[in-house]
């Protein structure tokens, strides 16, 4: 019922794709994440409350249709269902029912509770096809209340030596969920780099619940930042912005710090695990939870959880959308 | 091990020097000696002798874990670090274990595994596998593997331990040298006041070594200052004289009785209390043999007549350390060179590393290019009015080395790093032409930016043709440019050829693959060296 094209998944019953990075007639979209969400596309289904960042990301060149989770809606021959996914703000994990029977497919899912986003809801399906970002058995996530005291503990620690603490995370998603974490608990108000500000604003805008923030180039002149959190998306590390804050402390907030050769390759003086993506088990806990007979991994290193289902006794594959990407044009 | 797994997170989560620093001294002054001991004997690089292999390891991750062997083999892979993987993988601990002190471990729970049984070996380091979690658990992993690096330099331990003992950094690292051991008492004479005779007889000097001359000497200042040497190609060792004994010191600090018969007679004959710095060489007519005949001699603790008289070796002395039983030092070089001279005078069989005479610093241009021939790197350069310092001290002593060869050779296969590298494809195999194939002649792990070796991991990921185990095949399409200091005919190589530190120049873009080098262009290079 879908095959990997265009970057993502096309649906011919339907003709729709699911997270296209080409430009394509009809797109459905999981998320808002570059990776998931480009511009160009003719039409756009999303969940209602990720329309308003999906707007902000893709430019308003598209159609936009906001769909409620839990409803179905008709595409071509096809009934398509979206469902929280618990990711960021607005995903969906994709149910697609036809006569050839119901996929499931996720774009990318985590089953911790996250204050800025609907929980993870689990459906019945024949196919589930399942992100694997994290997909190896190293990859456990701590409770997100030790990490987030782990947080709160270096900044303390960065209050008491009058350091900046800079506080590198993803800037749509993880930045907000670690405000609206700290949003009773921070000693003082937080500082965002530019590229955060729009995409915060349009969580509070929804309504989500976050510590007070202010922006990077609101700070006077030669101020200091001695002991204020500052949130920065990756790749601002390294770059000339960061002579702002003399003397600082770095940290990361990542799955992919559970790995101690990641932090230290980067550079940065403290890692925090904390994922949006599910862990190993709840990769395999899903599994179990969507019913499915086949499951098939993608987006990520999918070859190892395909193995280790088969393995259990469940027919599983791995499908790599990227490699289709670089060697075929949209249909 | 709680204070010493929270000295680890100390200093790894910092890359200040001071931190570092900080952390490493209100450890020694907080924990018992024992401990101490045991912590600088692992921060200091030493390891304990392996007591269980690394299959018994996996085999016991996969029982305490339930996983699938191919499994844990693929996590190892991405993790990049065998000690982090078992960790990873393994459910929480109860931290019961975490009271011990690092000595408490390693001397009643580790050094005791040696005499047990195969069942009993295992039972009891899955028990600490379950007593111990977070840091603690990964460092009991990495003490079991082997040693760990956390990005504290020897000099920095030692500058630490000379701030707790309120003596000289260069005492504690000669205190620290040769057979010193992990206990208590060594601990606290390492940290004790300075006394005359706190050393025993058999203890080396920290070795003072060169750094590397980037550009030529022209602005080292007057020629008449200096003193240039042959930069030889063998071991570095300190040959030490006292009380009618002889003692061979490589420069790993590894003691080499017995495994140079000949350099231990000829010692015999120098003057009690001293000590010579210098290199040992396989030697035979006045001139060095390759570093593949001296290979012959580095593994063999006691070589028998026919190795003795095809692998010849000699010591080539450049340095006089101790004169008359008295540290010499502080002494400038022009005058530890006169003890050196009185000392060869007395044992004919020890060599003198001749200086090279030169008045400009354009005359040692000529002498640096005829390196290949003599079989020698390139020149030394010591400033006459130095005195002889510890470990890497820039400034008075230069390597200038000849400049390496070179060849154009093709990316085929590629593994994933270990360590700060881990998860990324940081080890390559390059090829030549030879025919039609491609002929593997050089793995290279060093040499590319971090972002070239980003957008490489990249291309390796999206062009692997075919996987054998955590080795890739990749498509014969990137071209580098590959340094390396000398090459040997190797019949266990399928290309014939061995080369000696290869690593990478440049990554060649601008060339493709046809343009890479033959097989029979380095093969000549073998012909002329062997020729000489």
């Amino acid at each position: 019922m879908l095959r990997p094209d265009a970057g993502g998944l096309y649906c011919a019953a339907g003709d729709f794709w699911i997270d296209p990075l080409k430009p394509v007639p009809r797109a459905v979209i999981t998320h808002a994440h570059a990776d998931h969400a480009r511009s160009g596309a003719g039409e756009y289904f999303t969940a209602r409350e990720g329309l308003p960042v999906l707007a902000h990301r893709v430019g308003d060149g598209g159609d936009f249709n906001a769909v409620d989770y839990g409803q179905p809606f008709e595409l071509g021959e096809t009934r398509v269902t979206l469902f929280p996914a618990g990711h960021i703000l607005g995903s969906a994990t994709v149910r697609v029912e036809s006569e050839h029977g119901t996929w499931g497919v996720s774009g990318d899912f985590k089953r911790a509770p996250d204050p800025t986003c609907a929980l993870f809801q689990p459906f019945d399906c024949d196919v589930w096809m399942t992100e694997c970002t994290f997909g190896l058995p190293v990859y456990r996530w701590p409770a997100t209340e030790q990490v987030v005291g782990e947080v709160l503990d270096w900044w303390q620690d960065c209050i008491d030596a009058g350091r900046p603490a800079v506080l590198f995370c993803y800037a749509l998603g993880k930045a907000q969920r670690l405000l609206a974490e700290l949003a009773d608990r921070a000693p003082r108000p937080i500082w965002l780099h530019g590229a955060m500000q729009p995409l915060t604003e349009c969580y509070r805008e929804q309504g989500i619940l976050m510590a007070d923030t202010q922006t990077v180039s609101e700070a006077g002149k030669g101020y200091k930042f001695s002991g204020d959190l500052v949130l920065a998306p990756p790749s601002a590390a390294g770059s000339p912005w960061m002579r702002r804050f003399p003397r600082h402390s770095s940290g990361f907030v990542s799955g992919w710090m559970r790995i101690r050769g990641n932090r230290r390759r980067r550079g940065y003086d403290r890692g925090f695990v904390m994922s949006d993506h599910a862990d190993w088990p709840d990769l395999i806990r899903t599994v179990t939870d969507m019913q499915a007979e086949r499951v098939i991994t993608i987006h990520g290193s999918g070859e190892a959880l395909a193995g280790y289902l088969r393995e259990q006794g469940i027919a599983a594959e791995s499908w790599n959308l990227r490699a289709t990407l670089s060697r075929s044009e949209p249909a | 091990m709680k204070a010493f797994a929270e000295l680890f997170d100390r200093l790894d989560r910092t890359t200040a020097t001071n931190a570092k620093l900080a952390a490493l001294v209100d450890y020694f002054r907080s924990v018992e000696p024992a401990d101490a001991a045991w912590a600088v004997n692992f921060l200091t690089g030493k390891r304990l002798k392996r007591l269980v292999n690394t299959r018994e390891l996996r085999e016991w991750t996969a029982l305490a874990t339930g996983l699938p062997a191919w499994l844990i083999e693929d996590s190892y892979e991405q993790v990049g670090d065998l000690a982090e993987t078992m960790h990873l993988l393994l459910p929480p601990g109860s931290g019961r274990a975490s009271a011990l002190g690092l000595a408490g471990l390693v001397e009643n729970r580790i050094t005791p595994l040696r005499d047990l049984d195969d069942e009993a070996r295992r039972d009891a380091v899955m028990r600490l596998w379950q007593e111990l979690d977070g840091s603690e658990r990964f460092l009991f992993n990495k003490l079991l593997t082997g040693g760990f690096r956390v990005g504290v330099s020897k000099r920095l331990v030692t500058r630490a331990l000379a701030e707790v003992a309120g003596v000289d950094s260069t005492l504690i690292a000669h205190r620290l040298m040769g057979r010193w051991q992990p206990t208590a008492r060594a601990f606290q004479a390492l940290i004790a006041p300075a006394s005359e005779d706190d050393l025993d007889t058999a203890t080396p000097y920290p070795f003072f070594l060169a750094s590397p001359l980037e550009e030529g000497p022209g602005s080292l200042g007057d020629p008449a200052d200096w003193q240039a040497e042959w930069k030889w190609d063998g071991i570095r060792a300190q040959l030490i004289r006292r009380g009618g004994q002889t003692w061979i010191w490589s420069r790993g600090e590894e003691l080499m009785e017995g495994r140079f018969p000949e350099i231990e007679a000829a010692a015999e004959a120098l003057p009690d209390g001293v000590v010579l710095d210098g290199e040992i060489l396989a030697w035979r007519d006045d001139r060095p043999l390759p570093f593949a005949v001296l290979q012959k001699r580095i593994g063999r603790k006691k070589p028998g007549a026919a190795t003795l008289a095809k692998a010849p070796v000699a010591f080539l002395a450049y340095d006089c350390l101790e004169w008359n039983g008295q540290d010499a030092r502080e002494t400038p070089l022009f005058q530890r060179l006169q003890h050196l001279d009185q000392a060869l005078a007395a044992a004919a069989g020890l060599l003198r590393s001749a200086a090279v005479d030169f008045q400009r610093w354009t005359e040692l241009d000529t002498c640096r290019e005829g390196s290949r021939e003599r079989g020698v790197e390139g020149l030394m350069l010591k400033r006459l009015s130095s005195p002889y310092r510890v470990g890497r001290t820039r400034g008075d002593w230069w390597k200038w080395k000849v400049e390496p060869f070179t060849f154009d050779g093709v990316l085929i296969y590629a593994q994933p790093g270990h360590g700060r590298r881990s998860g990324l494809f940081t080890d390559y195999t390059f090829a030549v032409h030879a025919g039609d194939e491609l002929v593997p002649v050089a793995k290279a792990y060093s040499g590319l930016t971090q972002d070239e070796i980003d957008r490489l991991d990249r291309w390796i990921r999206n062009h692997t043709r075919e996987r054998f185990g955590p080795v890739r095949s990749v498509d014969p399409v990137h071209v580098f440019e590959l340094a390396f200091e000398g090459i040997q005919s190797s019949p266990r190589h399928k290309s014939g050829i061995a080369l000696r530190f290869p690593r990478i120049h440049r990554w060649r873009e601008d060339l493709s693959v046809g343009d890479a080098d033959r097989l029979e262009d380095l093969k000549r290079l073998l012909d002329t060296r062997q020729r000489q």
